[in-house]
């Protein structure tokens, strides 16, 4: 077989590659699907609230009508998660085996968390009818402090990656004690862990939003439109300044913690004060090329005073250094530039609704709103690569390489393949069910009796058995 | 009893309650599979999606915190088991995906056909997941998983006794479902539907009866460690689990329709703690025991805790949601 033997199937640096690619696939899918599960609760449980408190008929609909995405949207957040437990060991066994005790204690957590949202999920999702509202209502709001606390063990997870402590190892390197506490509660959660919760609430609060942009620019100019674009843009556009502000600590983090993440991300070749920091633009050994340079600011950023020392790649070990410093460079700006793009667009409304209690009268606002939620993602993508292809060549900072820990299974590229088919599949699926669940609810228009909650049970003697 | 046996035992509790819970959804998608053509098979599959419905998300938790257990408390099991039977494993994520976006995605969409495709992904699915599942316990019990990992990637588990393993999953799967759903249908007053699962029931039971048997027969031959354990220190569960599968054919037989979910899930129980007995003091017989796979204490003891606060918190909560769906109170109809 010719064609076989040309494919790098068995060769071990190949796994490396062919492992990393199909985890970072299947996490940026998963990324996204599990923003929507921490902050859609919230965003839903406030239009519940509007609904009942006012008696808000077009508000309560929005909340009916979102947790029925959200009851597709967490099945496939569900099955996508559970994929990535298995790859853990079946793409990094020696690194499950070395560390599952220590960065184990975090998913062990999280499992509570997990179980805990997909009950009240359930609950919620599949109790609109005979629940009292209030009692309904209430049911909904273990899933907004499960989001948060599971995305919490997550993320401290990977925290601990990029800042392990809380071990101890023999002469062998094998784990013979650990400190939960200190797993948990390292160094880099305190930044890692906000900044993607946030970031859940920017993606979901932003997608949302732009999906009732869509319709606004095709002239549904209902209030259910107005409505379904200003409760998760409101929550989306309180969230990014604050989000920003976390960026900043969170890369002041890495410039202390992790300098030659920073220095890759960066590009900064020579250790030294007075670093320029370079929008856009290729990293090569001589620094960046085709970039705009701003004098200093790199050091201002980092410690307040342009005569902060930063360090260069050049005082990092050859084979320590993280690789494509171009994409790692290219996607820290994609995420900033997001971010504050976000931030304008948080503005124009704030500044609109402070003059004329609207939002701004211009199909450019709409035209905004219908790419924030996608800009969003890409933002979050962005980050997940800086976080984690500047990490690299370790896969446990400064104890263990990638490299090390990878399967040596065959056919990794077979079933990377086979999973970007799947989850192309996947993808495209959800898409085309959701667009139909929209487009049955448009013909069914606004006063649709199967819609009415909490009244009396349609089928009151078949629950009285 | 060590901080490692006991997180062994949670380990075991996890797995018997994912076989019960998640091990009775599969088999609703098995009997979904077989309920005939689109007019013929209308109402089982409706009365199965309902029972499912609310349900399938929480129960599939538990396979996600045996995973989690067993990579914390036993990272060196774990690892060898990855990476010997990598296959089935691959193959059993697989059918989780298709099953999980298949059930989920068939209730939301409204044309025939697409329902018809995706009900046949997610009924398919369901047999294959649990399956390939058993076939990773029958290679764990026939000690084709060595304690250092990279074992036989093929040979590991496509093995008389692996393979029939995978059988008995599927079908002891079965075998509660049709349990579970004759109970559903006497709630929702459907006495057709009760009789249609009753006699489903009834087969399955037989079946997974005589799979249970030729196991015993091929362990040993194949597993000698764990079927020397089970006629010894298993003896009274093996018994057990006899007696109740007995008792539930019995008053099948009998026309009884009500008190048959206890004893099938003893039934179950029983078999799963016999096999942890039986080979106990081995998580991987013989190769690797829980005190030298065990990780260190402190973790040991926050695996403990978390067991702890999910006994208080999420059992009842899990008690909530099936006690709410089981009077319809939280259910598809109530959407």
């Amino acid at each position: 077989m010719p064609l076989l033997d040309a494919l790098p199937l068995a060769a071990s640096d190949s796994n490396l590659l062919a492992a990393r690619e199909l985890m970072a696939f299947t996490l940026g899918f998963h990324i996204v699907l599990a923003c929507i599960g921490v902050a859609f609760p919230a965003i839903i449980l406030t239009a519940n609230y509007l609904g009942l408190r006012r008696g808000d008929a077009d508000a309560m609909r929005l909340a009916r009508r979102w947790s029925k995405v959200m009851a597709v949207t967490f099945a496939v957040g569900a099955v996508t998660g559970t994929v990535l437990s298995f790859e853990f060991g079946l793409l990094w066994p020696e690194f499950m085996e070395r560390f599952g005790d220590v960065f184990g204690i975090a998913f062990a957590i999280e499992g509570i968390f997990f179980f805990t949202e997909a009950i009240f999920l359930a609950i919620y999702i599949y109790g609109w009818k005979r629940l009292g509202g209030w009692a309904h209502f209430a049911s909904g709001v273990p899933m907004v402090v499960t989001g948060i606390g599971g995305a919490f063990s997550v993320v401290t997870a990977n925290a601990w990656m990029n800042q392990p402590q809380g071990f101890t190892l023999d002469a062998a390197g094998k784990v013979v004690d650990t400190d939960p506490l200190q797993v948990l509660f390292n160094p880099a959660w305190s930044y890692e862990v906000p900044h993607m919760i946030l970031a859940a609430y920017m993606v979901a609060g932003f997608l949302v939003a732009s999906v009732y942009a869509v319709g606004m620019l095709r002239g549904r100019l209902d209030r259910h439109h107005r409505l379904g674009l200003l409760i998760p843009l409101t929550i989306a556009c309180i969230v990014t300044p604050v989000q920003i502000f976390v960026g900043d600590v969170a890369a002041r983090g890495v410039a202390d913690h992790q300098p030659a993440k920073f220095a890759g991300f960066e590009c900064i070749q020579e250790t030294g004060p007075n670093q320029t920091e370079y929008i856009g633009g290729i990293c090569t050994d001589d620094g960046v090329k085709g970039g705009i340079g701003i004098p200093g600011l790199d050091s201002w950023l980092v410690g307040f005073s342009t005569d902060t020392v930063v360090t260069g790649l050049e005082d990092i070990a050859p084979d320590e250094r993280p690789p494509a410093n171009t994409l790692l460079h290219l996607s820290f700006d994609t995420m900033v530039g997001i971010g504050f793009g976000l931030l304008a667009l948080a503005g124009w409304l704030a500044f609109a609704w402070w003059r004329r209690r609207d939002i701004p009268r211009t199909d450019w606002f709409l035209r905004a709103v219908a790419v924030s939620g996608v800009a969003a993602i890409v933002a979050v993508w962005a980050g997940w690569i800086v976080t984690e292809v500047g990490r690299q060549p370790w896969i446990v900072q400064g104890f263990m390489r990638t490299e090390e820990a990878v399967t040596e299974a065959d056919g990794i590229w077979f079933a990377f393949a086979g999973v970007m088919l799947l989850y192309a599949a996947l993808g495209t699926g959800l898409i085309l069910i959701l667009r139909g669940m929209a487009r049955r609810w448009r013909e069914q228009g606004e006063g649709d009796e199967a819609e009415t909650p909490y009244g009396p049970a349609a089928t009151s003697e078949e629950a009285s058995r | 009893m060590s901080k490692a046996d006991a997180a062994a035992a949670i380990l075991w509790i996890g797995a018997t309650l994912y076989a019960v819970f998640g091990g009775a959804d599969f088999g609703g998608g098995l009997w979904d599979l077989i309920a005939g053509g689109a007019k013929r098979g209308e109402r089982p599959r409706a009365r199965i999606q309902r029972s499912l419905t609310p349900v399938w998300e929480a129960n599939h938790v538990w396979l996600i915190f045996i995973l989690v257990v067993l990579w914390t408390a036993f990272p060196e099991a774990f690892a060898a088991i990855m990476s010997t039977l990598y296959v089935p494993l691959a193959l059993a994520a697989l059918g989780i995906v298709l099953r999980g976006a298949g059930f989920a995605f068939r209730k939301s969409v409204d044309s025939l056909p697409a329902q018809r495709a995706l009900g046949a992904c997610f009924a398919l699915s369901s047999v294959m997941t649990p399956f390939f599942m058993g076939t990773v316990v029958g290679a764990v019990a026939s000690g084709n998983v060595p304690a250092e990992g990279n074992g036989e990637a093929f040979s590991s588990w496509i093995e008389p006794l692996p393979l029939l393993t995978g059988a008995l999953f599927v079908v002891s799967g079965a075998y509660l479902a049709a349990i579970f759903l004759i109970s559903d249908s006497r709630r929702a007053g459907d006495g057709e539907m009760e009789e249609y699962f009753a006699f489903r029931a009834l087969s399955a039971a037989a079946a997974a009866g005589a799979l249970a048997l030729a196991g015993i027969f091929m362990l040993q031959a194949d597993a000698r460690y764990v079927y020397d354990g089970l006629i010894a220190e298993g003896l009274p569960l093996v018994i057990l689990s006899g007696i109740c599968g007995l008792a539930v054919l019995a008053m099948l037989m009998r026309g009884a329709r009500r008190g048959l979910r206890p004893p099938a899930a003893l039934a179950v129980a029983a078999v799963i703690w016999g096999w942890g007995v039986a080979q106990y003091p081995y998580l991987l017989p013989t190769s690797l025991d829980i005190a030298t796979a065990a990780a260190p204490g402190p973790t040991l003891t926050s695996v403990l805790v978390v067991f702890g606060v999910a006994a208080i918190v999420v059992l009842p909560a899990l008690g909530l949601l099936y006690t709410l769906s089981q009077r319809e109170i939280v259910g598809e109809s109530s959407e």
